[in-house]
């Protein structure tokens, strides 16, 4: 259940943003989760709600936008789209593409009052 | 429960002493190096009495709310996206963060990195599965390394849920070992692995071996501050794991087939396993070893010496 780590990072960036920036609740959490990252967003989803409670966050809506996953085919040296880790190369069929994108997990803004 | 960063009844032991509540900060006062913002350290104190400190950073870049100010020195709170301000309807805005969401490991990484760096000490992270045989490998990489002319001098840090039965088994060797108990938890991080170096103090030029819990999903998302992920994969698993499981072999440097002296009664397609690996990550190395016959434990050590010379030559 790494997820409920990840969880608890958010919570802290949020917890940070909110002392920094000087706001105290915040309505949406916003992230961009890799579709090759490490990460299952319904898993994330799942320890997210309870995770937040008693937080400026408690309750917030959590958007997860999914960053297509991207690779450098070693074969023929293309940058092709992949959906996982273990996918072929859509141009050649070869197997050794190194992941280069959507490989990252971040919280990227929040919507606040 | 701590409201600031949801700390709280934490089952994390080190050698059996649980990591106290709350208690974040190392001794060595390590602020996480998230690069986007300067460091502020911030203490705070619990109901129960404990206390502890966060660093934190500002995310910055983006403006804060302030109520617009008319010429009469009165606040106006109706210049919002809502246009008008009532307790009920809230002003609404987004604010960009743009922050790894493991930033805070990330940076304890960074420092672990940094501290081994400075001393010329390789660490490698070795995961796998439950039952791949990673403690037995250790238990012999260490008598080799320490029956050589020239002892290598080996530590090691032990990721378990429960009980420290491998730390003893490693002890037993005469190797320093500390045991890091997770609890409910299913990976190392590197605050405890931090934690770990300031109790064990690795001597320059030796070699870490940090045992992680056996699991094949989420230590991969883990950076402990190693030089390297060694993931083991025995034989008597099955050869579809690198896919069924990509993310570990994704992050890992080298691959160790272990139990390979089990081959003859298997039906395990050591080549397929192989090919599998490396479909996932075509730069992974791949040694076959035996813990037990002791079979490739030759080209392991030669791979350990490369990488441990490298670190000490790029000793500051």
């Amino acid at each position: 259940m790494h997820e409920m780590s990840l969880a608890e990072g958010i919570r802290e960036i949020v917890e940070e943003a909110g002392r920094s920036q000087g706001f105290r609740r915040v309505r949406a959490v916003v992230l961009e989760i890799g579709q090759l990252a490490s990460v299952e967003p319904d898993a994330l989803r799942f320890c997210f709600d309870a995770v937040m409670k008693d937080g400026i966050a408690e309750g917030a809506v959590l958007r997860i936008d999914v960053m297509p996953g991207s690779g450098r085919c070693m074969d023929c040296g293309a940058t092709v789209g992949i959906n996982a880790l273990y996918d072929p190369c859509p141009r050649c069929g070869g197997y050794r593409v190194q992941a280069t994108g959507g490989t990252g997990m971040r919280v990227r803004e929040l919507e606040i009052e | 429960m701590c409201n600031v960063c949801g700390c709280g009844a934490g089952e994390i032991r080190i050698e059996n002493e649980p990591l106290v509540p709350g208690d974040h900060a190392p001794a060595y006062k390590w602020a996480p190096v998230g690069g986007r913002g300067a460091g502020r350290a911030q203490a705070h104190r619990h109901a129960d009495g404990s206390g502890h400190s966060h660093a934190h950073a500002d995310a910055g870049g983006a403006a804060v709310f302030h109520p617009g100010e008319r010429a009469d020195g009165s606040l106006d709170y109706g210049h919002g996206p809502a246009g008008a301000h009532a307790p009920e309807i809230s002003q609404a805005r987004l604010v960009a963060i743009e922050r790894d969401i493991l930033d805070k490991n990330d940076g304890y990484a960074g420092r672990n990195r940094d501290w081994l760096g400075r001393r010329g000490i390789l660490a490698l992270n070795l995961v796998s599965s439950p039952g791949s045989g990673k403690t037995s490998l250790l238990v012999r990489t260490i008598e080799a390394l320490q029956a050589r002319a020239e002892v290598v001098p080996v530590t090691v840090v032990e990721g378990d849920q429960q009980t420290s039965f491998d730390a003893e088994r490693i002890r037993a060797t005469g190797a320093p070992a500390l045991q890091i108990n997770t609890g409910k938890g299913c990976h190392l991080d590197a605050l405890m692995v931090g934690r770990a170096l300031e109790r064990l103090d690795p001597p320059a030029g030796s070699v870490l071996l940090i045992e992680n819990v056996g699991n094949l999903v989420c230590p991969a998302a883990f950076d402990l501050g190693e030089a390297a992920k060694v993931v083991v994969l025995s034989v008597t698993e099955g050869e579809d794991k690198p896919l069924k499981y990509p993310d570990m072999f994704a992050a890992a440097r080298l691959m160790l087939v272990n139990k390979i002296d089990l081959l003859p009664y298997l039906s395990f397609d050591l080549a397929r396993a192989i090919e599998f690996a490396r479909r996932i990550n075509p730069r992974l190395e791949v040694i076959q070893v035996s813990a037990s016959s002791g079979a490739g434990l030759d080209e392991w050590l030669g791979w350990i010496d490369a990488q441990r010379l490298a670190a000490r030559d790029a000793q500051p």
